[in-house]
C-alpha cells in the first residue's frame, strides 16, 4: 500500500479519475459506450481520440524536458507537417473507368514519409542549435516557432488546404477493432518509446544527462549526440500528430494548426510528474497528462461553463504544479504550517 | 611594531550537518599588517572567511570589529560594517563599466528637474582618483570585461577602498595572475598596509605567502593550531603545523614486487594547458601505482582532467601503448581503457536521483553503447558484486545514491569505474570524506588491482597514503612538476621537495 | 591610448542593428518609388507604436536575464476590459484608462513576485500568465466588442501635423517615443536601471555588491506589465475594439525586436534605443513586403525568424569569444 501511495503516477491518476467523476456527475450518459456504425461510440472514445495528437506531442516533449531542455516550436512543426502532407496528397477529382474518384498527387505513403522527414528535420534543426551551437533551448526553439509558422503559411498559401483523398482520412477518422485509429498510432509510438527506454540504455542516458550533464560527460556519454536525437524525435512526434490532426479535419490550416499546442504539451508533461528541471521522466505520466487536459476540456464543456474558461483553469493548474515543484515554496509552506520551536532560529 | 587589533574572533564555532567545520577558533587581525591564513583542504579556512564576511552566522563565539561586537547577516551587511572581500573569481559585473562597478549601489547623484539622476562624470572622476591610489591609470568608462583579471581585481580592491573598508580579505587572489601581475598586486597591498589597512590573505602558494605576509594563522581540522610571526615559522614548520603530526621519516612502500611492472602504458611529454598546467612529463606502466603529491592548487586535478580528455591540452603530446592519441572527450579516453574518479563527487561524480545500481553500471553501459543494454537484473548482478567487494553500505541496490553517506557514494563511483575493467585508473582524492576503515579497504583494493596489472594514477592530499601505496611519486607545486621521488620515499622527503624554493 | 579607434565591445550589437536598419531602409528606397518619404517612415512608428511600447518593457526584462511571454495577452486583456467598461458600463476614457493601466501593472507585479519569491523560472510563470490573461479576456466576452466611444475615436483619428511637410503623426506614436525616452532615462540614470543591468550580468555578484536584487526583479516585471497595459491602451485606439484574439503572438515579435535591437538574451548587455530600431526594422520588413505586393504577408514571419536566427548566432559567437 505504501508503495502505491508513493508511486509517481498516483497524483495524475487521481486527478484524472476525479475529472472523470465530475464529468459523469454532470453528464449522465458519460460512461455510456455504444456500438454504432461498426465501432465504439461514446464520450470516452471522443476523449481518447482527441487526446491522441496531444499525447504524441507530449511524448516527444517529455524526452526533451528530461534533458533539461524545452521545445516551443512543436506547434509550428505540426502545422508544417500537415501542410506538406496536404499539398502532396491534395486529391483531384478524376474520372476513372467512368467512376469519379479522388487521386492523390503523390502516393500517399510518399506524402506521409515526406511530411515526417520534414518534421524530423525541424527537430534536427532545433537539436543542432542547442547541442552544437550551444543556444539556450527556449531561444533556439523560439526561432523555429516564429519562422515555422511563416513557413507553414507559405506552404498553404495562407489558405486552408482541403484534402480530398479518402484513404488519408483513416489516420484521424478511421477505426480499428472498434477503437479510433489515432489511439493506436499514439499507443504504438508510446509502445516503441517504452521499449526503447526499457530495453536499451537510452532511458538511462537521457536521465543522466538531465540530472547531471557534467557527470554524464565524464562517464563517457555522448551527450551532444543524444540531445540532438531527442530534439529530432520531438519534431518527428509533432509531425505524426500533425498528420493525425489534418487527417481528422481533412485539411491543413497553416494559420491555426497546432496553435498553442506547445503549451498544452508542456502542461501535460509537468502534470505527469516530470520536472521541468530534467532528469527522471515518465512517459505514462505524460500520456495521463494529455488525457487530463482533454478530459478537463470535456468536463468544462459538460458542466456548462463557457469553454473559454479552459484557459484560466489551465493557467491555474500550471501555477499550482509550478509552485509544488518549487523547493522554496514547499519550504515556505512548511514554515507557515509548522510552528518554529520557541527560541530556535534557522 | 605593535598595532591595535581591528578584527577579532573568539571561540568561533560552526557546524554543518554532522561536520564540525570550525571549533573554538580564535583569530586576530591587526591594522597595518598582512595576515596569512593557512591550512589544508577541509581545515576550515573558507568557513572562517564565510563567517567573517557574513555568508553564514557562527553557531558559537564572538566577533568584534574595532572593539564592537558585530553580527554580519549577509555579505552586503559585512561590507557596510567595513569588511570587504576580493574573491578568486572576481565578484563584480563584467558587463558594467569600471567606474560603475566601483560605485554600484552608492552612485553619486545630482538633481535634475526635481528627480535624482546618476552623476556619471563625477563617478568617473572619483573612480579615477581611487584607482590612482593603487597606481592604476585606466579608462574607467570602459567595460570591466575589456580588462584582464589582474586589473579587475584592482577594481575590486578600489571598490573596497571606496566603502572605506577597515578590513580587506583576499581569498586566493593570485590563482589567475602571472608573476608581474602578482608583483603589482603585492605593491598595492604593501601600500595599503602602510596606510593602516588590516589585510587577510588566503593562498596556497607558499612563495607568495612568505613574500607578502607579516603574520600567519594556521588552521587544521577546524581548530586553531596557532598564530605566528612569519619569522617564527619556516616552511618545514609550517607544513608540520598544517599536516598535524610529525611527518613520518619512515620509508614508504618499498615492495619491489612491481619491479616487473609492465610496458609503458601512458606517456605524456610536455603535456600542459596554458593558464592551467605548465608542461609536464609523466609516464605510467602497467601494474604501477604512481602517486601525485602536492598541496592544494598545485595542478594535480588539472593534470588528471587533461589526461582524461575533460579539458583540451594545447602543448605536448600523449601516447597510449606507444601510439599518439588526442582525447577531445572522456568517451575517447574510456575507449582506450582509461577511467577516472573525479575529485568532487557531488559535482561530476554521482548522478543523484539514480539508484546505486544505475550509478555503478553507468560508465560500463556508456562504453557498451545504447543497444547492448545491461538489463536491470544484469546491472544488479554487477552492482551486488561491487557492493560486496568494496563494502558499500546501502539499504538496497535500488536506493537513490543521494541518500548514501559521502563515503559510500565515493565507493559507488569507484565501483562504476572498476566495472569497466580499465587498464589505467585515475583516482582524484578517492578517500576524501571516508572513514578510516573504508579508507583502508579502498587502499587495499587499489593495491590488489595494481598487482593484477592495473595502472593507477593516485592523487591525494593525504601524503601518508600517497607514500604508502605508490611505486613512484610525482611531486607538483604551483602548477608545475617539480620532481619525482621513488615510492620508498618518506613523507618528509616529499614535503621537503615541495617546500624547496619556497 | 588608441581608445578612439577601438570600439567598446558593448556598442557592437547596437551598431549592427543600426547598420541593418540603414541597409533595409536604403534597399527599400532604391527598390521602390515612394518608399523614401517621411510619411512612410512615420507610419513605421504609427503602425507599430504598441509593439514599441511593449518592447521597452521587454528590453528591461531581457536585460535582467528573464523573459515575459504574457505581453500579448495582457494587451488583449487591456483592450477587452477597456471596451467592456466603456461600451457596456459607460465609463469614460478618463476613468477606464487608469484602471486598465493599474490592472496590467498589478498583473506584472504578481508574476514578478512569484518569480522572485519562489525562484520559479520566468518563462513558465509568464507562460501561465499568458494563459490566464487571455482566459480572463474570454470570460468577459467571447466576441469582440467594438468601441464607439467618442473620446477613443477622436484620439484614434487624431493626426498631429509635423513641420508642415504634409506628414503627420498620431498620439500613439508620440506615446511610443515618449516611452522610449522614459526607458532610456530609467536605464541610464536611475539605480533601478543600473541594477537591472547588474542582475543580467551576474546576479550573485549583484547580491554581493549589495544591490537591491529582489526588489528590482519584481519591479522589472511590474514595469513590463505597465508597458503591456499602456501598449494595450494604444492598441485600443488602433483597433477600436476589445477582442480576445488581439495581439496573438505579439510577445514573439517583441522578443524579436529586442534581440534584433542588439540586446543579448542572456542579459546584461543592450540598449532601449536598440529596441526602437528593432521595431523599425520589423516595420520596414512588413512595409517592404507590402510594397513588393508579390510576397505574401507570412514572409514577414519567415524573415523575422531568419533575422532572429542570425542575430542569435552572432550573439552566441560574441559570447563565446569573451
Amino acid at each position: 500500500m505504501q508503495r502505491l501511495l508513493r508511486h509517481r503516477l498516483l497524483w495524475p491518476a487521481v486527478t484524472l479519475l476525479l475529472l472523470l467523476a465530475v464529468n459523469a456527475v454532470f453528464n449522465p450518459g458519460f460512461w455510456q459506450l455504444q456500438w454504432r456504425g461498426g465501432h465504439l461510440y461514446g464520450s470516452i472514445i471522443d476523449i481518447l481520440n482527441r487526446a491522441a495528437p496531444l499525447a504524441l506531442v507530449a511524448l516527444g516533449m517529455t524526452l526533451v524536458i528530461a534533458t533539461r531542455g524545452i521545445d516551443i516550436s512543436v506547434g509550428a512543426t505540426v502545422a508544417i507537417a500537415a501542410a506538406v502532407a496536404a499539398l502532396m496528397i491534395g486529391g483531384e477529382l478524376v474520372v476513372k473507368d467512368g467512376v469519379q474518384t479522388h487521386v492523390s498527387r503523390f502516393p500517399m505513403s510518399v506524402a506521409i514519409v515526406a511530411a515526417l522527414v520534414v518534421a524530423a528535420g525541424c527537430g534536427l534543426w532545433n537539436g543542432l542549435l542547442v547541442a552544437k551551437v550551444g543556444m539556450q533551448p527556449i531561444i533556439a526553439t523560439l526561432i523555429l516557432m516564429v519562422a515555422g509558422r511563416g513557413i507553414a503559411q507559405l506552404l498553404t498559401g495562407g489558405q486552408i488546404i482541403t484534402v480530398y483523398y479518402a484513404p488519408f482520412f483513416f489516420l484521424g477518422n478511421g477505426f480499428l477493432l472498434g477503437l479510433p485509429f489515432a489511439v493506436f498510432i499514439a499507443a504504438a509510438v508510446w509502445g516503441v518509446l517504452h521499449l526503447l527506454m526499457t530495453r536499451t540504455a537510452l532511458g538511462l542516458f537521457i536521465q543522466t544527462i538531465g540530472i547531471n550533464p557534467a557527470a554524464a560527460r565524464l562517464a563517457g556519454l555522448h551527450e551532444r549526440l543524444i540531445t540532438i536525437c531527442v530534439y529530432t524525435f520531438c519534431g518527428l512526434a509533432a509531425g505524426i500528430a500533425g498528420l493525425v490532426i489534418s487527417s481528422n479535419v481533412k485539411s491543413a490550416d497553416g494559420n491555426n494548426a497546432g496553435m498553442l499546442m506547445e503549451l498544452d504539451a508542456i502542461l501535460a508533461v509537468t502534470l505527469g510528474g516530470t520536472l521541468l528541471t530534467g532528469g527522471r521522466f515518465s512517459l505514462a505520466g505524460s500520456v495521463l497528462g494529455a488525457l487530463i487536459i482533454q478530459t478537463l476540456t470535456s468536463t468544462i464543456y459538460s458542466i456548462g461553463v463557457p469553454p473559454e474558461i479552459n484557459m484560466v483553469v489551465k493557467a491555474a493548474v500550471v501555477f499550482v504544479v509550478m509552485l509544488m515543484q518549487s523547493a522554496e515554496f514547499r519550504a515556505a509552506v512548511r514554515g507557515w504550517v509548522v510552528r518554529p520551536a520557541a527560541g530556535a532560529t534557522r | 611594531m605593535s598595532s591595535h587589533v581591528v578584527l577579532e574572533a573568539r571561540g568561533l564555532t560552526r557546524r554543518f550537518t554532522g561536520v564540525l567545520a570550525l571549533s573554538g577558533v580564535d583569530f586576530r587581525l591587526r591594522a597595518g599588517e598582512v595576515h596569512a591564513l593557512m591550512g589544508q583542504n577541509g581545515a576550515g579556512k573558507s568557513t572562517l572567511i564565510k563567517v567573517l564576511t557574513g555568508v553564514y552566522p557562527a553557531d558559537a563565539g564572538e566577533l568584534t570589529l574595532g572593539g564592537e561586537t558585530i553580527h554580519p547577516s549577509s555579505p552586503a551587511a559585512a561590507q557596510r560594517l567595513g569588511i570587504s572581500t576580493v574573491y578568486q573569481e572576481v565578484n563584480l559585473c563584467t558587463n558594467l563599466s569600471v567606474a560603475e562597478n566601483i560605485f554600484a549601489g552608492r552612485y553619486p547623484r545630482k538633481p535634475a528637474a526635481g528627480l535624482w539622476r546618476i552623476d556619471w562624470s563625477r563617478m568617473a572622476v572619483d573612480a579615477r582618483a581611487l584607482l590612482a591610489r593603487l597606481n592604476l591609470d585606466i579608462d574607467v568608462t570602459r567595460l570591466l570585461s575589456s580588462y584582464p583579471v589582474a586589473v579587475q581585481q584592482m577594481v575590486a580592491i578600489a571598490r573596497a577602498l571606496s566603502v572605506e573598508a577597515k578590513v580587506l580579505i583576499l581569498d586566493e587572489p593570485t590563482s589567475s595572475l602571472d608573476e608581474q601581475e602578482v608583483e603589482r598586486l603585492f605593491a598595492v597591498l604593501r601600500q595599503l598596509r602602510g596606510e593602516g589597512m588590516a589585510i587577510l590573505f588566503v593562498t596556497h602558494f607558499f612563495e607568495q605567502m612568505y613574500a607578502i605576509s607579516d603574520r600567519i594563522t594556521v588552521l587544521r581540522n577546524g581548530e586553531l593550531v596557532g598564530e605566528y610571526l612569519k619569522a617564527e615559522l619556516p616552511p618545514a614548520a609550517l607544513i608540520t603545523a598544517m599536516v598535524g603530526r610529525e611527518l613520518s621519516a619512515a620509508a614508504g612502500r618499498n615492495e619491489q614486487a612491481t619491479v616487473a611492472a609492465g610496458p609503458a602504458l601512458l606517456e605524456a611529454t610536455g603535456f600542459g594547458r596554458r593558464g592551467t598546467l605548465n608542461p609536464v612529463d609523466i609516464g605510467l606502466r602497467r601494474g604501477e601505482v604512481v602517486g601525485v603529491g602536492g598541496l592544494l592548487g598545485s595542478g594535480r586535478t588539472e593534470l588528471a582532467r587533461l589526461l582524461f580528455g575533460l579539458d583540451r591540452s594545447d602543448s605536448g603530446e600523449l601516447q597510449i601503448d606507444g601510439t599518439r592519441v588526442r582525447f577531445d572527450n572522456p568517451a575517447q579516453a574510456i575507449r582506450h581503457g582509461l577511467g577516472m574518479c573525479p575529485e568532487e563527487r557531488k559535482f561530476d561524480g554521482i548522478v543523484a536521483e539514480l539508484s546505486v545500481r544505475e550509478n555503478i553500471a553507468l560508465a560500463l553501459q556508456a562504453r557498451l553503447g545504447i543497444w547492448k543494454y545491461l538489463s536491470p537484473a544484469r546491472q544488479k548482478e554487477i552492482a551486488d558484486r561491487f557492493v560486496k567487494a568494496l563494502g558499500i553500505k546501502t539499504p538496497d541496490i535500488d536506493t537513490p545514491i543521494a541518500l548514501l553517506s559521502g563515503g559510500n557514494q565515493q565507493k559507488v563511483v569507484l565501483a562504476r569505474w572498476l566495472a569497466t575493467e580499465p587498464r589505467l585508473l585515475i583516482l582524484d582524492e578517492p578517500t576524501r570524506g571516508i572513514d578510516v576503515a573504508a579508507k583502508q579497504e579502498i587502499m587495499n583494493e587499489i593495491l590488489s588491482l595494481a598487482r593484477g596489472g592495473l595502472a593507477v594514477l593516485f592523487i591525494s592530499s593525504e601524503m601518508d597514503e600517497v607514500v604508502r601505496v605508490s611505486d613512484r611519486i610525482v611531486v607538483m607545486r604551483d602548477r608545475s612538476k617539480v620532481g619525482e621521488l621513488p615510492g620508498s620515499s618518506s613523507e618528509q622527503a616529499v614535503y621537503h621537495l615541495i617546500a624547496a624554493g619556497a | 591610448m588608441t581608445s578612439a579607434m577601438k570600439l567598446d565591445s558593448r556598442y557592437v550589437p547596437l551598431l549592427g542593428t543600426i547598420v541593418v536598419f540603414a541597409l533595409t531602409a536604403g534597399y527599400g528606397s532604391v527598390a521602390y518609388t515612394g518608399f523614401f518619404s517621411a510619411q512612410v517612415f512615420l507610419n513605421l512608428l504609427i503602425d507599430n507604436a504598441f509593439l514599441c511600447i511593449v518592447g521597452v518593457g521587454m528590453t528591461f526584462v531581457i536585460l535582467s536575464g528573464g523573459i515575459d511571454l504574457s505581453v500579448g495577452s495582457v494587451i488583449a486583456l487591456t483592450t477587452m476590459v477597456s471596451a467592456a467598461l466603456v461600451e457596456h458600463h459607460h465609463w469614460s476614457a478618463a476613468q477606464a484608462i487608469p484602471l486598465v493601466l493599474l490592472i496590467g501593472t498589478g498583473f506584472g507585479a504578481f508574476m514578478g513576485w512569484l518569480i522572485q519569491r519562489f525562484r520559479l523560472q520566468p518563462f513558465i510563470v509568464t507562460l501561465a500568465g499568458m494563459f490566464l490573461a487571455r482566459g480572463l479576456c474570454y470570460l468577459i466576452s467571447i466576441d469582440s466588442i467594438s468601441i464607439t466611444d467618442a473620446t477613443y475615436t477622436a484620439i484614434s483619428q487624431a493626426r498631429i501635423p509635423l513641420w508642415g511637410s504634409g506628414a503627420s503623426i498620431t498620439v500613439s506614436a508620440l506615446l511610443a517615443l515618449g516611452m522610449v525616452a522614459v526607458g532610456i532615462w530609467l536605464a541610464h540614470t536611475t539605480e533601478f536601471g543600473r541594477t537591472v543591468y547588474a542582475i543580467g550580468g551576474s546576479e550573485p555578484s549583484a547580491l554581493l555588491m549589495g544591490l537591491p536584487v529582489a526588489r528590482t526583479t519584481v519591479l522589472v516585471y511590474t514595469f513590463s506589465g505597465f508597458c503591456s497595459a499602456l501598449a494595450g491602451v494604444v492598441f485600443t485606439f488602433y483597433m477600436l475594439s476589445g477582442y480576445g484574439l488581439h495581439a496573438v503572438g505579439l510577445e514573439l515579435d517583441a522578443i524579436a525586436a529586442v534581440v534584433i535591437g542588439g540586446t543579448l538574451l542572456s542579459g546584461g548587455v543592450g540598449y532601449v534605443a536598440g529596441t526602437l530600431f528593432g521595431v523599425l526594422i520589423l516595420g520596414i520588413i512588413q512595409t517592404l513586403i507590402a510594397f513588393d505586393g508579390s510576397l505574401s504577408s507570412w514572409w514577414t514571419r519567415i524573415v523575422i525568424g531568419a533575422l532572429l536566427f542570425v542575430f542569435c548566432l552572432l550573439q552566441r559567437a560574441f559570447e563565446s569569444r569573451r
